[in-house]
């Protein structure tokens, strides 16, 4: 009887064995639905939204048409400032591929002002240090000009440190 | 509900390529886990088979991809997927089969093949993120582990020295362990000399992307004194889910894992999981989660987990020996198939069958897992 079974192959005896390859040539595409739509939409404008639940009175962001703790519909839009306080952050030196990049992608979460606490979404960091990126950091949102803007996460170029604050 | 023992385990290498198929990886850990039974396949009457994304594959449908590998054709036969809590939550399945009087003996196999993607099964992660929020910004999963990791040392302020000793103990107890990929004798420098791959998260912190097949069979109590007068009981078993919106939450605490535990202790009727656990098998896909997770686990107090290792207390010879086996970060990462370094290692040390990594006088153990977009895990308490 075979035990723990299985024979090791390096990336250049893959080439030499016995094998198959197949490239999928597939796309997607999403309908962002309510909540979202509307969000992105938002940004176009170089605006952050928000949702309120009366309920709990939590003020949902990124917003959501429904409350999941609740479990009933949210009521109201809310304008949010578009400032916010660094949750969390990463220095990457790895693109979305694991392939390595001489200057590290300064990424993080950015908890929104004015929305409940820990509502927050990723974005990236810029016109900074990196040593000066810390948690707490209070920081503004950078956006394209409005002429470039689509109606995308990417219309908020990057967060940078809030003038006048650390 | 019917006692549930488990009663046989099987394991393939663990390898970052193996030329077996999958479906051939899962005959190989059958094959051991009915061996060690003492069993045919005649002799079971359901199969589960537990697989995470199917991207990393690039076949859909892979639980009927790799049905005849698991021995389940023309059988009760189910996938469930969790994605990494895959490995604790498919025998969960398993014992949920027995245990409701459905089946007396469920066979359960977990298998990952993440070398057919290629050059890197990271383009495959790819998919795990919201296409909406996160995949404009062209995101690396590994991100979001330095997130969790950094806010982790931050609140508790553990440094990356302390943390380092995981993947230290880990690779070390690997080297005992037939099937592991990355067991070495390293030091504390060696990781924090590695390369810096997202900030905090460096080389030496990660576990391997892996190819691996594991199996676990299960029997109700009234089939176990024929086939084993050894078994290995199942005790408590939970599992709990967050929401996929990880931004929305403080990362510091895995309050998933800690729900996820209760639910296990409470149906074990474990109080104090720090002196009744005698064995333990965190999830450590990084060296920071084995930290974060016995604290999830309850197995300590928050940011306790960090002194603990320090102490020696959580060495094969201490108090607490956790991821005896190598772990993640010893043996490989084969995202469901790390059952076979979860819950296929606690059933080994309870039954005395862990060879080189016994621990000593191992009566109650538990594994975990964890996966999916960093928000769910999968808890079992055994007991011999």
């Amino acid at each position: 009887m075979k035990k723990f079974a299985g024979e090791r192959l390096s990336s250049e005896e893959m080439k030499e064995v016995t094998h198959e390859e197949w490239a999928p040539a597939v796309k997607y595409a999403w309908s962002c639905g309510e909540a979202m739509s509307r969000f992105l939409n938002e940004l176009k404008k170089g605006k952050l939204i928000g949702r309120k639940c009366h309920k709990c009175k939590r003020v949902i962001f990124p917003p959501k048409m429904f409350c999941e703790f609740c479990f009933r519909p949210t009521d109201e839009w809310v304008y949010l400032p578009d400032t916010g306080t660094v949750m969390t952050y990463s220095l990457s030196y790895l693109d979305k591929d694991a392939r390595r990049i001489e200057e590290p992608i300064l990424v993080g979460v950015i908890a929104i002002d004015g929305a409940s606490e820990h509502m927050g979404i990723m974005h990236y960091f810029s016109e900074m240090d990196p040593d000066d990126l810390d948690f707490g950091l209070k920081v503004k949102a950078v956006w394209k000009p409005e002429k470039e803007r689509e109606g995308s996460v990417t219309d908020i170029k990057y967060f940078k440190p809030l003038e006048g604050e650390k | 509900m019917r006692h549930v023992a488990c009663i046989g385990a099987g394991m393939t290498m663990f390898s970052r390529r193996l030329k077996e198929t999958g479906k051939e990886m899962c005959f190989e850990a059958a094959r051991m886990a009915l061996d060690e039974a003492g069993l045919e396949l005649s002799d079971i009457d359901t199969v589960v088979c537990g697989s995470a994304p199917d991207a990393f594959d690039g076949i859909h449908m892979k639980g009927e991809n790799l049905l005849d590998g698991c021995g389940g054709a023309k059988k009760p036969y189910m996938r469930v997927f969790t994605g990494g809590g895959t490995g604790v939550l498919a025998p969960i399945a398993g014992w949920w089969h027995v245990a409701s009087g459905v089946s007396d003996v469920c066979m359960v196999i977990c298998e990952e093949k993440m070398s057919s993607c290629f050059p890197h099964p990271q383009s495959a992660f790819a998919h795990i993120w919201d296409p909406i929020l996160e995949r404009p910004l062209q995101p690396n999963l590994v991100w979001i582990f330095a997130m969790e990791m950094n806010r982790y040392m931050q609140v508790h302020n553990i440094s990356k020295e302390d943390i380092a000793l995981v993947s230290v103990k880990n690779k070390g107890n690997a080297l005992d362990h037939p099937s592991a990929q990355l067991a070495a004798k390293i030091t504390v420098d060696d990781v924090l000399n590695s390369e810096v791959m997202a900030w905090p998260v460096q080389r030496l912190d990660i576990s391997p992307p892996s190819d691996g097949a594991a199996a676990l069979i299960f029997a109700a109590e009234d089939k176990v004194g024929p086939i084993t007068d050894n078994p290995v009981w199942v005790e408590g078993v939970g599992w709990c889910i967050d929401s996929t919106m990880w931004t929305n939450r403080d990362l510091y605490f895995p309050q998933y894992v800690a729900r996820a535990a209760k639910m296990a202790y409470r149906m074990a009727g474990i109080h104090n999981p720090f002196k009744e656990i005698d064995v333990a098998e965190p999830y450590d896909p990084f060296d920071y989660k084995e930290l974060h997770h016995m604290e999830g686990l309850l197995l300590c107090k928050k940011g306790e987990a960090a002194t603990l290792t320090k102490e020696g207390v959580t060495q094969r010879d201490g108090d607490l020996p956790t991821c005896p086996s190598g772990g993640l970060l010893g043996v490989g990462n084969p995202i469901a198939a790390t059952m076979g370094v979860k819950a296929c290692e606690i059933y080994w040390q309870l039954a005395g069958k862990a060879e080189k990594r016994q621990v000593a006088d191992a009566r109650t153990g538990v594994c975990q897992a964890w996966g999916d977009l960093m928000q769910y895990s999968s808890v079992m308490v055994m007991r011999s």
